[in-house]
C-alpha cells in the first residue's frame, strides 16, 4: 500500500522551526511549491493591478488619468508581470507540489538547485519592478521589445538582466523537472503510465531549456546594441530591426504553449475525477501534447504576417500554424468524450475546467482566423488579438490554475474551501471575464489598435462594457484570495485523504494535508488506483 | 407569444444580425460596430474572413453543443452512472481526418489571398510611405509611367484633435465631427490624396523605429521598418475618406498618428497632381532666386 510508506514519520525529519530556516533555506519541494504560488499569487495582483490602470484610462475617449507615455509603461510591465511573474511560477509551483507526490518520489532530484531557482524570483521582479520608480521610468517599448524603439528607453538594461535572472530560474526549474520525471518515478510508474500532467510538464520542460537561451541571446543583443556600440538590430550600422523579430519569436511562439501545456494537464487531470470516467484517449492526450509542442518551434513567424516577409515565407508558416488545431481539436474531443457517459458533479475545480474547455476553444478559434495571413493582415495588432490571447490566457491558462487550486487546495491545507464561496468566485468571474474580453473582438474587426491610451468616439460602448467587466473581474479576485486565506488557516471542514470522490493517482493515497516528506519509501503501485493505470485505454 | 410572433421575431432578429455582421459596408469605424469592413478596394480579406467565422461558429455550435448535452445527460445528481469506457479508434481517427479536410479547405482560399495580395507588378502610380515618430510622410514616386517632381509632404494628426488628446483637456471628443461622424484621432492636417480605379503601389520604409501603416477599408496593414522597403498595393474602387492609424506601438505617440487616404476619381487627382507639381516648380525657382546671390546653394 503506498500510505504505509508515508506513515512511517521520524520527528527529525518534519518541518524546521524557524522560519527563516524553513522557507528561506528550503529544500522542501511542498514548501518551495508553496512559495512560488505565492509568489504567483502575489504578481498576479501587482499586473493586474496595472491592467486596472490601462482599463480605467481607456474608460471613455480621451485621456483623463495617465500620460501616453506611463499608458506604454503599463501594458508592458503588465504583460512581463502576468507572463513571467504569474503564469509560468504558478505552472512551477503546481510542478512542485504535485510532480513528486504524482510519480511516487520523496522530493525533487536537485532540491537546493530548487531553492536557488525560487529565490532568483524575487530579486528578478524586484528589479524590473524598482524601474517604474525611476527617472526616465520603465519599460515602455511592449512585453516584445522590438529594437529600434526598446532601446530608446532608458531601463533597457534592468530590464534585460531582469529577464535574464527570470530566463535562468525557469532554465533550473525546468532541467529540476526532467530530472525528477525521468529518475524518480516510484518502481511501476511507466512513462504512459504517468498523470497527464506530469506529461504536459515534462514536454513543457523541454521547450523551456530549448528556447529561454534564445530570449536570453536575443535580449543579450538588446543590450550590446544599446551600449556597446554592436549594430545587430541597427539598419543604420548594417543590422536588421526584423532579425530580432524572428529570434524573439522562436522563443515567444514555445513560450506561449509553455504557457498553456501545463493547463493541458491539470485539465485532463480534473474532468475524469468529477466525470468519474478515465480519460479518453489517454495516448492521443499526450501524443497530441508532443504534437503541438514540436509545432510551436516551425510557426514562430505567423506573429510576424505584416512585416514584409516573402510570400513563401508566409504560406509555409501559415500552413505550419493551421496544423496546430488538429492535434488541440484532438484534445478539446477528447476532452468532451470523456465527459459523455460519465457521472459528473460540478465542484468549482469542475466548472473552472468546463470553462476552461469553452473559452480556450473560443481563443482557439480566433487563433485559427488568425493563422489565416490575408485576414491577419487585418487583425494583426488591433483589440482582436488582445481579445484572442486574453481568452487563452486569462480563460485559459489562469482558470486552469485555478481549477487547480481549487483541486489540490484539500490536499495541501488539509481542509476543504468553502465550495460556495468557490462558486460565487467561479460565476463571478465567468462573467466577468466575457464582459471584459469579448467585446474586444469587436473593437478589433471595427479597426482599433492594440497599445493605444485614447481612441475615436466609435469606439467607446465596448470599451466602457469592457472596462466594467474588467474592474468587476478584478474584484472577483478577491473572492479567490479570501477563499484561499479561509481554507488555509480558518476552514473547520477537514479533508479526506481522497478528497474527490473520483480522485484517482498516488497524490490522494497520502494524507491531508500532504506531511513534510512523502514517499520515504516508494510505493507498490496498483494500476486501478492510478488515472491512468491501464494504458490499453 | 404565437408562434407567428416568434417567426416574426426570429426574422426581425436574423435582419438585423445580418445587417450587423454582413451587410452593411463600413469604410470608416461605426459606433457598435461588430464586424471587420468589406473594405472599398479591389483586394480585400472580408470573404476570407467571414468563411473562417462561420467555419468557427459551425465547430463552436456542434462541440459546445455536445458539452451541454452531456453536461445535462450524465450528471451525478440524475443518476448518471459512469460508463468504463474511455477509447475509440474510429472515432479518434474521424475527428483528426475532418478538421483536416476543413483545413485544406481554408489553406486553399488564403493562399489565394496571400498570391494576389504579393503581385504588386503592373501597377499604376507609385507612393512612398515613410513613418516618423509621430507622423508620416507621403512621396509621390511616379504615375503612369512618369515620374512625379518633388511631390510630398508630411501628414499629422490635426490641431483640434491634438488639444482634446492632452491629459486633463476638458474637451469632449465627441464634438469632433466631420459629417457626423466622430473624425477625434482619426483625421489628419493633410491628407493622402489618390486616384480611384488605380492600381497603386506603396513603398513603405520606417524613418526611426517600427510603424504600421493601416487603413481598414484598403484590407490589409504593413510595417514601415528602418532599413527595409516593404511593398503593398491598393485599387480603390469608390471615392470617399478612409482612416486609419499607426498599428505597431512606436513609442509615447503611438496612438496618435492617424492615416486619412482621400480617394478621388482619376482626373480629379491629376488637376491636384499638377498643381501640387506647380507649387512645388514655384517654390523651387523661389529658392533658387533667393539662394542666386549666395556662392554654393545647397538643394
Amino acid at each position: 500500500m503506498a500510505h504505509a510508506a508515508t506513515h512511517d514519520h521520524h520527528d527529525h525529519h518534519g518541518a524546521p522551526k524557524g522560519f527563516f530556516q524553513r522557507w528561506v533555506m528550503s529544500t522542501n519541494h511542498k514548501d518551495i511549491g508553496t512559495l512560488y504560488l505565492i509568489f504567483s499569487l502575489t504578481m498576479f495582483f501587482i499586473g493586474g493591478a496595472f491592467a486596472m490602470v490601462i482599463r480605467a484610462e481607456l474608460f471613455k475617449p480621451g485621456m483623463q488619468l495617465v500620460q501616453p507615455y506611463f499608458f506604454n509603461e503599463m501594458t508592458t510591465m503588465h504583460a512581463l508581470v502576468m507572463i513571467f511573474g504569474a503564469i509560468m511560477p504558478s505552472f512551477v509551483g503546481l510542478a512542485n507540489w504535485m510532480i513528486p507526490l504524482m510519480v511516487g518520489a520523496p522530493d525533487m532530484a536537485l532540491p537546493r538547485m530548487n531553492n536557488l531557482s525560487f529565490w532568483i524570483m524575487p530579486f528578478a521582479f524586484l528589479l524590473l519592478l524598482s524601474t517604474l520608480f525611476m527617472p526616465g521610468g520603465g519599460p515602455a517599448g511592449g512585453w516584445t521589445m522590438y529594437p529600434p524603439l526598446s532601446l530608446q528607453g532608458e531601463s533597457v538594461a534592468y530590464v534585460i538582466f531582469a529577464v535574464h535572472l527570470m530566463g535562468i530560474s525557469s532554465i533550473m526549474g525546468a532541467i529540476n523537472i526532467i530530472a525528477t520525471i525521468l529518475n524518480m518515478r516510484a518502481p511501476g510508474m511507466d512513462l504512459l503510465k504517468m498523470p497527464v500532467f506530469v506529461w504536459s510538464w515534462l514536454i513543457t520542460a523541454f521547450l523551456l531549456i530549448a528556447v529561454m537561451p534564445v530570449l536570453a541571446g536575443a535580449v543579450t543583443m538588446l543590450l550590446t546594441d544599446k551600449y556597446f556600440g554592436t549594430n545587430f538590430f541597427n539598419a543604420a550600422g548594417g543590422g536588421d530591426p526584423v532579425l530580432f523579430q524572428h529570434i524573439f519569436w522562436f522563443f515567444g511562439h514555445p513560450e506561449v504553449y509553455i504557457m498553456i501545456l501545463p493547463a493541458f494537464g491539470i485539465i485532463s487531470e480534473i474532468i475524469p475525477t468529477f466525470a468519474r470516467k478515465p480519460i479518453f484517449g489517454y495516448r492521443a492526450m499526450v501524443f497530441a501534447i508532443a504534437s503541438i509542442a514540436f509545432l510551436s518551434f516551425i510557426v514562430w513567424a505567423h506573429h510576424m504576417f505584416a512585416v514584409g516577409l516573402p510570400m513563401g515565407a508566409e504560406i509555409f508558416f501559415m500552413y505550419a500554424t493551421m496544423l496546430i488545431a488538429v492535434p488541440t481539436g484532438v484534445k478539446v474531443f477528447n476532452w468532451v468524450s470523456t465527459m459523455w457517459g460519465g457521472s459528473m458533479t460540478f465542484e468549482t475545480p469542475m466548472l473552472f475546467s468546463i470553462a476552461f474547455v469553452i473559452l480556450f476553444t473560443i481563443g482557439g478559434f480566433s487563433g485559427l482566423m488568425l493563422a489565416l495571413a490575408p485576414a491577419d493582415f487585418q487583425y494583426h495588432d488591433t483589440y482582436f488579438v488582445v481579445a484572442h490571447f486574453h481568452y487563452v490566457l486569462v480563460t485559459g491558462a489562469a482558470f486552469s490554475i485555478m481549477a487547480a487550486a481549487y483541486y489540490w487546495l484539500p490536499k495541501w491545507s488539509g481542509n476543504m474551501y468553502s465550495e460556495t464561496w468557490g462558486k460565487i468566485h467561479f460565476w463571478s468571474s465567468v462573467i466577468s471575464v466575457n464582459v471584459l474580453f469579448f467585446p474586444q473582438h469587436f473593437l478589433g474587426l471595427a479597426g482599433m489598435p492594440r497599445r493605444i491610451p485614447d481612441y475615436n468616439v466609435a469606439f467607446a460602448n465596448f470599451n466602457m462594457i469592457s472596462s466594467i467587466g474588467g474592474f468587476w473581474f478584478g474584484a472577483s479576485q478577491l473572492i479567490f484570495l479570501g477563499v484561499v486565506i479561509h481554507c488555509v488557516f480558518f476552514s473547520k471542514k477537514k479533508a479526506a485523504d481522497r478528497s474527490w470522490e473520483g480522485a484517482k493517482g498516488l497524490e490522494w493515497t497520502v494524507p491531508s494535508p500532504a506531511p513534510f516528506h512523502t514517499f520515504d519509501v516508494p510505493p507498490v503501485i496498483h494500476d486501478d488506483e492510478l488515472a491512468h493505470g491501464n494504458t490499453e485505454h | 407569444m404565437t408562434s407567428g410572433g416568434i417567426g416574426r421575431s426570429v426574422s426581425a432578429w436574423a435582419a438585423g444580425a445580418f445587417a450587423l455582421f454582413g451587410g452593411a459596408a463600413w469604410a470608416n469605424p461605426e459606433p457598435n460596430q461588430l464586424n471587420m469592413t468589406k473594405g472599398v478596394a479591389e483586394w480585400s480579406p472580408y470573404a476570407m474572413h467571414m468563411v473562417a467565422l462561420w467555419v468557427c461558429v459551425v465547430i463552436g455550435i456542434v462541440v459546445f453543443g455536445a458539452m451541454f448535452i452531456a453536461m445535462f445527460r450524465f450528471r451525478k445528481s440524475r443518476g448518471a452512472v459512469a460508463e468504463k469506457w474511455s477509447h475509440s479508434t474510429k472515432l479518434e481517427v474521424v475527428w483528426t481526418v475532418i478538421p483536416v479536410i476543413i483545413l485544406i479547405f481554408l489553406a486553399h482560399l488564403a493562399t489565394g489571398g496571400l498570391t494576389s495580395f504579393a503581385d504588386t507588378t503592373n501597377s499604376e502610380m507609385t507612393i512612398k510611405v515613410t513613418g516618423y515618430q509621430w507622423k508620416w510622410r507621403y512621396d509621390y514616386v511616379d504615375y503612369k509611367g512618369k515620374g512625379v517632381d518633388k511631390v510630398g509632404f508630411m501628414s499629422k494628426l490635426e490641431e483640434t484633435s491634438n488639444r482634446a488628446r492632452q491629459l486633463k483637456s476638458n474637451l469632449d471628443p465627441a464634438k469632433i465631427q466631420v459629417d457626423g461622424y466622430s473624425t477625434y484621432l482619426l483625421d489628419v492636417d493633410k491628407p493622402l490624396v489618390v486616384p480611384t480605379d488605380t492600381k497603386i503601389r506603396f513603398v513603405i520604409v520606417g524613418g526611426d523605429v517600427i510603424h504600421s501603416w493601416w487603413v481598414p477599408a484598403l484590407g490589409w496593414k504593413m510595417d514601415a521598418i528602418p532599413g527595409i522597403a516593404n511593398a503593398a498595393w491598393t485599387k480603390i474602387k469608390e471615392p470617399g475618406v478612409y482612416r486609419g492609424q499607426c498599428a505597431e506601438l512606436c513609442g509615447q505617440d503611438h496612438g496618435f498618428m492617424p492615416i486619412v487616404v482621400k480617394a478621388v476619381p482619376k482626373a480629379e487627382f491629376e488637376q491636384w497632381l499638377a498643381a501640387q507639381e506647380d507649387e512645388a516648380q514655384l517654390q523651387k525657382a523661389a529658392q533658387t532666386a533667393q539662394a542666386a546671390p549666395a556662392p554654393a546653394p545647397q538643394g
